[in-house]
């Protein structure tokens, strides 16, 4: 059984190793309908659930898996969602009720080339200001970017963690380059698995407030059924989850809402960077791209360049330090996408230093290459 | 019966955290909420094992007020969430209340997934033909001719018999009632509550303040009291003729049967999945060489 899985050392898709990621963080719960690139991830957890005893559905659409999902958070069980750019768009109703009533999930998009249909076999990166924006009115929301199968792994442990942690939905970014990719990782054994559990109060039932703030900013969450009735409702809500309308609590119950995550900003914003000590020239990528961009920066320091690379991990809450210190270093900054510019748009807001921003952008369906990145440095240089 | 009913109303209403509420006088959600309480009273349900959720809209208010587990959802999905935790925890008992247009409209494909799955869940829709909340525009259920915000020159479409797609859409127990008929209503209730499958109840009640008045039906009064008249037992409209029953309903059980229910089903699944050992080999992914047409 899970057992089995320690220390293994296996051949695997960036799907396969979500979910590995998702049962060793403890996800018992998972609601999917079929999209490529994503569907195999619902192929295998409907194998995999039931053998931990969780339970695996498929719903009718992906406004009903987001719904499912977060029913059965509300239950008590950590519970996740796979899709792609079309699923994406539906499950964005629901995505805003689990932000307002703070229930913890993780949402996983595969990016395919869009819009609509799009390009369903394709990779893209079309959907990365949408993960952030994409459910109306101002809320809070944590974006990971995955670039390999080791990062589908454990950016999946990390994903539910922070989720359950600031009980907040976590969007996994993936693409279908990473998604399809085979490559070599060891499953940890799973008492090295760092796996974090919301927090329960711990009050009498009368006393519980299921909105409460606290100095984490992130208030105890009961399960139903477990003596602690309460309202849970997508209204602006009172701490007690009644609907309120009261200027004063609408405006104390969204501060918190934002505040919490502000709060864990060392602990959320993740980035990686290679080479970038004494670097001249940064490339700045997410996603499979990293990949390209990282043998490129490789390839730029045997010509002599001093080029870095900066990958966010993180993609929001944005990066702003990293990204500041990066741009204030070099005198050009690459950012390659697999779209027009999403990233790079965001990446300009924070330029104070006039370091020029250089676009990349590929949306013909194909991954950027390592010399297509590696002649854009050398014409910098 | 004096004396239940202050048990009922001390027990079950959230008297320090939401009263008053948001509905009109005379609105026939009020007496819904008695019965339902009633009905989970009769049957001695453990208030912390009950769950109640709905979608969005007047009628879908209704569990702010009661003291359950209880989850107010985004319109039209009460289902999908309520399929969620009975899956997570199926030794709760979930109900949903919802309206015409939250169950129907925008709801109506989870509504019929729903029945179809047989999960152990109650449905319960209030029908009172108009988007209550949202002032009065046309539902699926806004008889045609009749008109409303948004049929000002009568309505043009034709209806949906909300009972009747509930059982063609597989639920295992279906009923029909109205707030008019309140004990009638408490057993319907009853009844689907605890059977074990997907059961549906659907109740007949008044928008006097939109529908009704619109449509020059009377108060809430003359509304309510009309579902007298309207309303014919299923036994008794067999013996009629179609004209006779024109301009009425059938109230009672439409159908209860006993299915599989997928709930069971999917525990099923787990105890069979865990036997076997060699997980991996159940999993051995077939590499296709046929190329997929995907979309
Ligand atoms: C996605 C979405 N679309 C529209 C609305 C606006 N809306 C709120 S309640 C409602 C209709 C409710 O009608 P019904 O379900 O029949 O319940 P009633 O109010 O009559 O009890 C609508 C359309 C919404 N809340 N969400
Ligand atoms: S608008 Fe209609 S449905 Fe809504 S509370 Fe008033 S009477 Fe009831």
């Amino acid at each position: 059984m899970v057992s089995k899985d320690k220390n293994r050392r296996l051949l695997l898709q960036g799907n396969e190793a979500i979910v590995h990621g998702a049962l060793a963080a403890g996800c018992r719960f998972y609601a999917g309908y079929p999209i490529t690139p994503a569907s195999e991830i619902s192929e295998l957890l409907s194998v995999k659930l039931p053998q931990v005893g969780g339970t695996f559905i498929q719903m009718e659409d992906e406004i009903a898996s987001m719904g499912a999902v977060i029913g059965a958070s509300l239950a008590g069980e950590k519970s996740m969602t796979a899709t792609s750019g079309p699923g994406f768009s539906l499950i964005q109703e629901n995505l805003g009720y689990a932000c307002i009533t703070e229930v913890p999930c993780v949402v996983v998009n595969v990016m395919r080339g869009g819009p609509s249909t799009g390009l369903p076999t394709n990779v893209s990166q079309g959907d990365v200001l949408m993960s952030r924006w994409g459910t109306h009115g101002d809320h809070p929301i944590i974006v990971l970017a995955v670039s390999s199968v080791n990062d589908c792994f454990s950016l999946t442990v990390r994903a539910f963690n922070l989720s359950e942690k600031y009980r907040v939905p976590v969007i996994i970014l993936s693409d279908e380059v990473v998604a399809h990719t085979r490559e070599c990782m060891t499953i940890p054994d799973q008492d090295k698995v760092r796996v974090v559990d919301r927090i329960q109060p711990n009050v009498p039932p009368e006393w519980y407030k299921p909105y409460a703030d606290n100095n984490r900013g992130v208030p105890d969450m009961a399960s139903f059924g477990e003596g602690y009735r309460h309202h849970v409702t997508g209204l602006i809500h009172d701490e007690r989850g009644f609907p309120t309308q009261q200027p004063k609590e609408i405006d104390r119950f969204l501060h918190r809402l934002h505040d919490k995550i502000t709060k864990g900003f060392p602990e959320i914003v993740l980035s990686k960077t290679i080479d970038m000590e004494d670097a001249e020239v940064c490339v700045i990528a997410y996603g499979s791209v990293s990949r390209s961009a990282m043998m490129a920066v490789k390839k730029a320091r045997e010509h002599g360049i001093k080029a870095g690379l900066v990958q966010m991990i993180t993609l929001f809450p944005f990066p702003r330090k990293v990204i500041d210190a990066a741009l204030r270093q070099c005198k050009a900054a690459i950012i390659p996408e697999l779209n027009m510019g999403q990233m790079s748009r965001e990446i300009n807001r924070v330029n104070q230093s006039g370091t020029a921003i250089i676009k990349m952008n590929r949306i013909d369906g194909q991954l950027i290459t390592p010399d297509e990145i590696l002649k854009k440095i050398l014409s910098v240089s | 019966m004096v004396v239940e009913a202050e048990v009922i109303r001390q027990e079950y209403l959230r008297h320090d955290k939401k009263f008053p509420h948001v509905w009109c006088p005379g609105c026939g959600n009020g007496i819904v909420l008695g019965s339902l309480l009633r009905a989970i009273h009769a049957l001695e349900l453990p208030k912390d094992d009950v769950v109640v959720a709905s979608g969005i809209g007047c009628s879908s208010r209704l569990p702010t007020y009661i003291d359950f587990n209880t989850l107010h959802t985004t319109h039209g999905r009460a289902l999908t969430f309520a399929t969620g935790v009975k899956l997570a925890k199926p030794r709760l008992k979930v109900i949903t209340v919802m309206g015409d247009g939250d169950a129907t409209a925008i709801g109506g494909n989870h509504f019929i997934h729903a029945a179809r799955r047989n999960i152990n869940i109650t449905a319960i829709i209030i029908n009172n033909n108009t988007y209550g909340m949202t002032g009065g525009q046309y539902s699926p259920t806004t008889p045609y001719g009749d008109k409303s915000t948004t049929s000002l020159y009568g309505h043009v479409e034709h209806a949906f018999s909300i009972a009747e797609l509930a059982v063609t859409a597989g639920a295992s127990f279906v009923a029909r009632g109205t707030v008019y008929h309140a004990s009638h209503l408490d057993r319907m209730l009853e009844q689907a509550i605890a059977k074990r499958g997907f059961s549906v109840v659907e109740i007949v009640s008044n928008c006097h303040v939109q529908h009704g008045r619109r449509n020059k039906l009377g108060g809430a009064v003359k509304m309510i009291n009309s579902f007298k008249e309207s309303a014919v037992p299923i036994a008794k409209a067999k013996k009629m003729s179609p004209e006779d029953m024109q301009d009425k309903f059938t109230i009672g059980v439409l159908c209860d049967v006993d299915k599989p229910i997928s709930t069971e089903e999917y525990n099923r699944i787990k105890q069979e999945a865990c036997k076997i050992d060699d997980y991996e080999e159940t999993h051995k992914r077939k590499e296709t060489k046929v190329k997929r047409h995907e979309e």
